[in-house]
């Protein structure tokens, strides 16, 4: 989704800020990353520039740090982060059915995000909600015992919100 | 040690006086809508006007997940199970009003029928040993009823009584080992730092959880965390610290509120801080939230990660206990580890060591999950067999399937068959059988797993985890995981098996971490105890399991085929024939693999890839 430039700035006033107190102490940078990709959803090249630049960080640290952690992504996600856990009591429990299925009905292959933005479908490490086994990530909320059958009702509420 | 557990159940009756109500907010509950239930038992109670007579918390995850969303009513200590809002009358009215137990809401054993009323009758809590978890689903994470349970009573001894030297010693006597993967006398590391030459010094609380299957650290962090806070600050109090760090991966956010809460609490309280307990001691925690590394599990990387940079593992020596964060000595220990410690300091070392077995001693958290009746936290003392576990406490497989293998160590740990069954799970008996008790992690497979395409998931985790830095790591795993995927997809030769044990022996002795050193055991375990297994993919281009996409025909199973033939009809191919009165039979040169059969059969006749059926089918 393209963001409007009234918007951008404001977005960039708002991590600029956040970033002040970070200035000058050591061992921050994951957390004011992290801060980053709060505000904006996730972390373009720009973002990583600026935030380099606030905090006299080199930007090839930046990036080493950023493409290190799978948490940090660099393309935009959806407004629904859709996530299939693939720990090893959902893989056994059918975690790669539920994630084809997911792929096959929002059109969205796993890393990438729906034409409209709205859904992005990902897996995630294991969520340690093994004995809800398979489970999917929406946002912050975990979904456990899910089934192929149940994703059109998922979708469809999702939708609505 | 059985009496220290008798002591502790005879504490909590004492201290439970009124009614009080627990709901459970694990993960599974939560899903299953546990905050419904407790807003319509709150409506319930304010319509009666006994509102704030009659606690009612939300608490960490109470145990046996097959029963959510649960709740607990005490003093009895009654188990309501699967609720729904609906049921919140019923309690307030019959059991909270008139004393009645609402019988249609208890537990029945789903073998002998009967009627159990309270968690610790339960056939998943009847033999464990919950000793670390004791307060997990007990009591609120609040630093209230923490207090109220004994809880920063070991503490108050550790400054008021003991010296630094006095609190290593009980440790030491108690022979507390690192329950995060290692298994390192927790006490000896604590004298290594102890002596160790540094201005500063650091406790680090390794909460970074990263073995798939694994939920224990998460569970007790969420349900007691104040035990975790106040095994650091002994350690601190041990080690000679002043700061504390919990490091704790991004994927538990309840987990890190939790921890955040609690340090406020105990802030507020002076149990962080200066002058704790006006004993002269200070220390503080802060929480570092990891983003997304499993190999920041290992300590060394741990200390890159604290420290802003990528999680890159070094080489040791120097070890942490000598120089790491900030190049000062830094005490790392996990979770579980440091919620013993509260039991050793009040309770003495020596009672502690009466559970387990020599080597192994006290209780261990297992992970139990995957392919069996009752998921959840089991705590055994150590050295108790796998069978017990799986079958006794976990109500063994669904399904009536067999039991096929127990994943111990996730990763980094090794694959258990059927033969195994009796092992006593202690630190030496799971590395002698090619495994570890890891982080606890215990993930039981059925007849429906395949263990060749096990082996592969996990080296797809390890490859995609490997930092990198370190060439047998980074370019071993990337091709053990070539000729695994090689195999599962049906292209394998016998002379890969010889290789993936060539590259395993390389990996295990050459790479610079223990992510590297132990990503083969899961081939390795594999590869010795379900040979056939990969045989069977090789030699028959078939995947017994009926997983392996590319090798998994369908068959007609003779005795359960009613010749109805509704196969017959779906088959695009045509290659199911048969006539009325005898079993149809599948023509594999004209079978395509499209499953429609298998997913169709009306009597579930028709299996994939193999089994005892495969073998009739055969011939």
């Amino acid at each position: 989704m393209a963001v409007r430039p009234a918007k951008e700035k404001e977005l960039y006033g708002q991590l600029t800020l956040a970033l002040e107190k970070y200035k000058g102490k050591p061992g921050v940078l994951i957390a004011a990353l992290q801060e980053a990709q709060q505000v904006f959803g996730y972390l373009p090249r720009k973002v990583m520039i600026h935030v380099a630049n606030e905090l006299t960080i080199p930007l090839a640290e930046v990036y080493s740090v950023v493409s290190f952690y799978s948490l940090f992504s660099t393309v935009p996600v959806g407004v629904h982060r859709l996530e299939v856990c693939m720990g090893t009591a959902c893989y056994v429990r059918g975690a790669e059915q539920l994630l084809k299925e997911l792929q096959k009905k929002t059109g969205a292959e796993p890393g990438k995000v729906t034409a409209d933005g709205l859904f992005s479908v990902a897996t995630t490490r294991c969520v340690g909600a093994c004995s809800a086994a398979p489970v999917i990530k929406i946002g912050e909320e975990l979904h456990g015992g899910a089934t192929p059958g149940q994703l059109d009702a998922l979708l469809e509420e999702l939708k609505k919100r | 040690m059985s009496t220290l557990l008798e002591e502790l159940a005879e504490e909590r009756i004492r201290l439970e006086t009124g009614h009080r109500i627990l709901i459970c907010g694990g993960i599974p509950c939560t899903s299953l809508g546990c905050r419904k239930v407790k807003e319509a038992l709150e409506d319930e109670l304010r319509r009666r006007g006994i509102e704030g007579q009659i606690p009612v918390e939300v608490v960490g995850c109470i145990g046996d997940c097959s029963l959510g969303p649960a709740m607990i009513v005490y003093p009895e200590g009654i188990v309501y199970q699967k609720l729904k809002p609906e049921d919140a009358r019923a309690i307030v009215k019959e059991h909270l009003a008139k004393g009645r137990i609402v019988e249609k809401l208890l537990h029945r054993d789903p073998r002998t029928k009967e009627i159990i009323r309270q968690r610790e009758q339960m056939p998943f809590y009847r033999d464990q040993s919950r000793l670390v978890l004791r307060n997990c689903g007990v009591i609120s994470a609040h630093i209230d009823d923490y207090i109220k349970y004994r809880g920063y009573a070991a503490l108050a001894r550790a400054l008021a009584e003991m010296t630094p030297e006095q609190v290593i010693e009980e440790v030491k006597t108690a022979g507390l080992r690192g329950r995060g993967g290692g298994g390192f006398p927790t006490g000896r590391k604590w004298e290594i730092i102890r002596a160790a030459a540094g201005e500063e010094k650091y406790v680090i609380c390794n909460a970074d959880e990263g073995d798939p299957g694994a939920f224990m650290d998460r569970n007790i962090l969420e349900g007691d965390p104040h035990s975790v806070l106040e095994g650091m600050i002994i350690a601190g109090y041990a080690a000679g610290a002043r700061q504390g760090y919990i490091y704790v991966r991004a994927e538990y956010p309840m987990a890190v509120r939790r921890a955040r809460e609690a340090i406020a609490q105990a802030r507020e309280k002076k149990l962080l801080g200066e002058n704790i307990f006006e004993k002269g001691f200070n220390f503080d925690i802060a929480i570092r939230i990891g983003a997304g590394a499993f190999v920041c599990g290992e300590e060394t990387a741990l200390i890159s990660s604290i420290h802003g940079t990528r999680g890159d593992p070094n080489p040791r020596p120097p070890f942490p206990a000598q120089k790491g964060l900030w190049g000062m000595p830094t005490l790392i220990n996990n979770v579980e580890t440091l919620a013993n410690i509260p039991l050793i300091v009040l309770h003495g070392g020596a009672r502690f060591a009466g559970l387990g077995t020599p080597g192994s001693s006290g209780t261990k958290v297992f992970a139990l999950a995957g392919k069996v009746n009752r998921a959840g936290l089991v705590e055994v003392p150590l050295g108790t067999p796998l069978r017990k576990i799986v079958f006794d406490i976990g109500g063994g497989i669904p399904g009536d399937k067999r039991f096929k293998a127990a994943q111990t160590g996730g990763p980094s740990g090794g694959c258990l068959g059927p033969e195994l069954l009796d092992i006593p799970m202690d630190y030496r008996s799971l590395q002698e059988a090619g495994s570890m008790v890891g982080s606890g992690g215990l993930i039981i497979m059925d007849e429906d797993t395949c263990m060749v395409d096990i082996a592969r998931f996990y080296l797809d985790f390890t490859q995609d985890e490997s930092c990198g830095k370190c060439t047998p790591c980074r370019i071993g795993t990337k091709r053990m995981l070539e000729i695994l995927e090689k195999i599962t997809a049906g292209k394998g030769e016998e002379r890969d098996l010889e290789t993936l044990e060539q590259l395993a022996l390389l990996l295990k002795n050459s790479s610079l971490c223990g992510l590297g050193r132990s990503a083969p055991n899961p081939v390795l375990s594999t590869l010795h105890r379900f040979q056939d297994e990969y045989l069977a993919h090789i030699r028959e281009r078939r995947c017994p399991a009926g997983v392996c996409p590319n090798l998994s025909r369908p068959w007609i199973m003779e005795d359960k085929c009613r010749a109805c033939g509704i196969c017959s009809r779906l088959c695009p191919a045509a290659a199911i024939t048969g006539k009325k009165g005898t079993p149809y039979r599948i023509d594999p040169a004209k079978c395509i693999d499209c499953t429609k059969c298998f997913e169709e059969c009306p009597f579930d006749a028709i299996g994939r890839g193999g089994g005892v059926y495969a073998e009739t089918a055969d011939r």
